[in-house]
């Protein structure tokens, strides 16, 4: 499954950095031979792992021997001798090894991935423009010519001598093998010579349809869209103000364009995430192998696209979870035999789309984190009191392992030096405006879940008013919102030691006066109390905002270096009248009002995240009303967007009805006529619709009213009555009907066959 | 044959600063801004510049002088520092001035300290003395409003 190494591209140059003709000529060609090479190089790594797993792969080997040879072939053209006769000596082993002539073993594995890392040292040093770099590869040289060297013996030994012959003419004559064999090789020999001839043209062929643009370019690009958005936001305000028909039709259809064009360039950018992925086989082998144990990687989601800035700055965290999953996670193959595992560890890297977000999961099957140990080590290096660690729930015991003086070198499950503190990943993480939360269950494993938003650069935000001002708060943080009305409002919230509270479905959610956090202005009498419910670190809270308008896409920018220190705010937007809004960093603002402290050691255990200790099997459903009084639940992570619209919107194409939404064309479900086969009735008032999305596909499911949000165990109790449900289950003492997106997504949108189903 | 330099000045009540001309990006006039919650008196709020957000110093909170009276709005000098771009709220614009360096004299001892830390010298003009600041010192890093909490 190649995905980023298989596309073949071709380089574009950046139009605007003048090269002289003939530096250009030379340096385009190395350029090439760079981008190819490296390309090509991680699917060797890939490769090697695979083969080592099945030695015989024909298939495999002879990718890995065209593609040393390629790069070997193109050393000659480009006068690099040392590479040459490195990766001459690679190819020699190479061929023996794919006529069969020798086998693979660990040994040769670990060996020729020397020569793949001493061809990656040449090629980095070649791109700082170093040349060659002057390292001596006659250790690898020697030790690839020591490979399968029991056979044969005096023909191996001959081989070391081959490559310095072999400079000058182009190698693939000298690196035919013992002639005892078949005489066959000769054949591909002379077929692989014409690989870098050949090469070019078929370069070309794939690359017709796609091309390489310099990312500076695209950055560029990305940031003009950004300012596009905003102008366009400008325009659109004046455009609900005028009366001019024809500047309102052309406000919104460049409204129209600019929403695609957005999408359009953020597509350029998206890459799978499977290019970092495809890294991991190696990283695991390695590590593994250092810590003496068995690893068997497996990826789910590798196609899951994310932004490229998003992909580069998760590489390393990553690998730090990866590590520490490997290294402190999976028993020794002893240890898992003796608690009667395979001695193979699992350990899968999952990713997936959620709510505009991406999921990434690390999980292992190996011993979990013993809570007693790192209660007893976080105690021990003064992170925690007895008094609080003994308090703590063994969820919360787990995320001490995030804390800055946790380090991993005397920890837990001894084995030390190659695994990174946990608080790099979840600093690195919280750069990025994501989340990391850690799951584990003693003796069957852990799982580590990064969330992470889509992109850095436009993000969607909920705009809340509080002393006048407008802010901005990342949809990334937020959970919910809550509105109590008339006499209810004041008597919602409940103060302990002065402390304000509300009573969210039976827990205890703190809150925050916004203005006060702020030192703004309090509003005016009113009996309506908003409350957004925000997520931050590992727990919630609320803050209490004057007002909230709607949701909008704003263009994060930074803070002069004088407010830098202001950690409450994230940074700043332009809003659609030009004004400008801060942007509120919900964890800044969760330390600066003391809901958690700045070094992260957690508070009192509160009910609230007691209550959902063993978190793992439950989801997040949306509870909704269909018809008069039935109770519909879906997973919250099907739900894109729950969205009002006015009946008029609502126009009829194809035979049903659809509403025209962002840019597209959303067909409607009448949830009431599909689920208990009643002629919906229609009214003046707003519809309330919740917009499923799979892929690019979206149809709109039109309720009666959105009930909750809740957190459940998803357990199915009694079949289905509907052809639209999947059964129904019990939802806070209830009894609710469980929705069978797909299947309505089959019927309504019959494009989504042709998607692979994704499990709910 | 003495060395000039190109001075843009300012007046905030009556005192006369001055800017390296070449700092300026340029002089607006009273901006619509936001607020910063928190941040020090001296940042008055954030401006749209283009689709840039800048920031706008009271130079008078800044010098801890009265603020300007009400019905009177500040005028934005815009310079760009090697932060990044700071505007400057001040009373009134003056004229682009060709200093002699003869004129320049190291700031006085007897200078308040708030003036020292940025003004860099004094240029004797006819009628006034002009301070000559330092574009990259006028907007100091804010202390963290939350000290408290970033302890321990």
């Amino acid at each position: 499954m190649g995905c980023g190494a298989g596309r073949r591209l071709l380089h574009w140059r950046d139009p605007t950095q003048p090269l002289s003709p003939m530096a250009s000529e030379d340096d385009e060609i190395m350029r090439e031979f760079l981008l190819e090479s490296r390309d090509n190089l991680s699917q060797l790594d890939r490769d090697f792992v695979a083969l080592e797993q099945n030695p015989r792969d024909h298939t495999v080997l002879s990718r890995i021997f065209r593609c040393i040879h390629t790069i070997k072939g193109t050393c000659g053209f480009l006068n690099l001798p040392a590479l040459e006769r490195l990766t001459h000596s690679g190819e020699s082993q190479l061929s023996r090894l794919r006529d069969g002539e020798i086998l693979l073993d660990a040994h040769a594995t670990s060996t020729l991935l020397a020569m793949v890392d001493g061809v990656r040292r040449v090629l980095d040093s070649l791109e700082r423009g170093a040349g060659e770099g002057n390292e001596d590869f006659s250790p690898i040289i020697a030790e690839l010519a020591k490979i399968g060297q029991t056979e044969g013996s005096s023909k191996a030994a001959s081989l070391p001598a081959a490559p310095a012959s072999s400079v000058a003419s182009q190698g693939p004559r000298s690196q035919r093998p013992p002639a005892s064999l078949r005489p066959v090789p000769a054949e591909p020999a002379k077929a692989a010579a014409e690989t870098p001839v050949e090469a070019a043209p078929r370069a070309l062929n794939v690359g017709d349809t796609t091309v390489r643009v310099d990312v500076a370019l695209l950055d560029r690009i990305m940031n003009l869209v950004g300012e596009l958005v905003l102008a366009r936001n400008q325009i659109l305000k004046f455009g609900t103000k005028s009366l001019d028909a024809g500047l309102v039709a052309a406000s919104q259809r460049l409204n129209l364009l600019t929403t695609e064009l957005q999408a359009g360039v953020m597509k350029t950018r998206m890459q799978p995430i499977g290019n970092v992925w495809n890294r991991f086989p190696r990283v695991v082998r390695d590590v593994a192998s250092v810590c003496g144990k068995k690893v068997n990687l497996e990826v789910e989601g590798a196609d899951t696209e994310l932004d490229r800035s998003v992909i580069e700055a998760i590489w390393e965290p990553l690998i730090h979870a990866v590590r520490n999953a490997i290294d402190h996670g999976i028993e020794t193959p002893e240890r898992r035999r003796l608690a009667g595992k395979s001695p193979t560890g699992r350990l899968l890297l999952r990713a997936y789309h959620e709510g505009g977000q991406v999921n990434i999961e690390v999980s292992d099957d190996g011993a979990g984190i013993n809570t007693d140990k790192v209660r007893a080590r976080s105690v021990e290096r003064g992170l925690v009191s007895a008094e609080r660690a003994a308090r703590m729930n063994e969820r919360e015991v787990a995320h001490l392992i995030f804390l800055p003086g946790f380090s991993t070198a005397d920890s837990v499950t001894t084995m030390s030096g190659r695994g990174v503190g946990m608080d790099v990943v979840k600093t690195n993480i919280e750069e990025i405006g994501g989340t990391v939360d850690i799951a584990t269950r003693a003796g069957l494993g852990t799982t580590l879940k990064i969330k992470i938003p889509l992109t850095l650069a436009i993000i969607p935000a909920l705009i809340v008013t509080s002393g006048g001002e407008r802010f901005a708060i990342p949809q990334v943080n937020l959970l919910e919102l809550v509105r109590l009305e008339g006499a209810s409002s004041r008597r919602g919230i409940e103060t302990l030691h002065g402390a304000p509270l509300y009573r969210l479905r039976g827990n205890l959610l703190p809150l925050v006066f916004l203005n006060e956090a702020l030192e703004l202005p309090g509003p005016g009498k009113s009996d309506v109390v908003n409350i957004v419910v925000l997520q931050a670190d590992d727990r919630q809270f609320g803050i209490v905002v004057d007002g909230i308008s709607d949701t909008e896409e704003i263009v994060v920018k930074p803070l002069g270096k004088e407010l830098k220190a202001l950690n409450v705010f994230a940074g700043a937007t332009i809003m659609g009248d030009g004004g400008v809004a801060l942007i509120l960093d919900v964890l800044g603002l969760a330390q600066h009002t003391g809901m958690v402290s700045a070094t992260r050691e957690r508070a009192v255990v509160e009910p609230s995240t007691a209550a959902r200790d063993e978190s793992e099997a439950r989801e997040h459903l949306l509870v909704f009303r269909v018809g008069s009084a039935s109770r519909v639940a879906t997973p919250l992570s099907r739900v894109a967007r729950i969205e009002e619209i006015a009946p008029e919107r609502i126009e009829r194409a194809g035979g049903r009805d659809v509403v025209q939404y962002r840019g597209t064309i959303l067909p409607l479900v009448w949830l009431e006529q599909e689920h208990l086969g009643e002629a919906p009735l229609m009214s003046a008032e707003p519809l309330v619709v919740i917009v499923c999305s799979e892929g690019e596909r979206s149809v709109g499911l039109v309720v009666e009213e959105i009930l909750d949000v809740v957190e459940e165990v998803v357990s199915v109790e009694s079949p289905a009555s509907s052809r639209s449900t999947l059964g129904l289950l019990s939802v806070q003492g209830r009894v609710t009907e469980l929705l069978d997106v797909p299947a309505l997504f089959r019927r309504h949108e019959p494009g989504f066959l042709a998607r692979k189903e994704v499990a709910a | 044959m003495s060395r000039t330099r190109q001075i843009c000045s300012f007046v905030l009540g009556d005192l006369v600063f001055g800017v390296e001309v070449m700092k300026v990006q340029e002089v607006l006039r009273s901006q619509a801004m936001t607020r910063v919650p928190l941040a020090s008196n001296m940042v008055r709020g954030l401006i749209n510049l283009r689709g840039k957000i800048v920031t706008a110093v009271d130079v008078r909170a800044r010098f801890g002088l009265q603020p300007l009276a009400a019905d009177r709005e500040p005028m934005n000098v815009v310079l760009s520092t090697g932060d990044g771009v700071v505007s400057l709220l001040v009373d009134e614009i003056g004229d682009v001035l060709t200093l002699d360096e003869s004129d320049f004299e190291r700031p006085p001892a007897t200078l308040p300290p708030v003036f020292r830390d940025v003004v860099v010298g004094v240029y004797k003009l006819e009628r006034s003395l002009l301070l000559m600041l330092d574009v990259e010192r006028i907007v100091t890093p804010e202390r963290s409003p939350s000290a408290v909490g970033t302890a321990a």
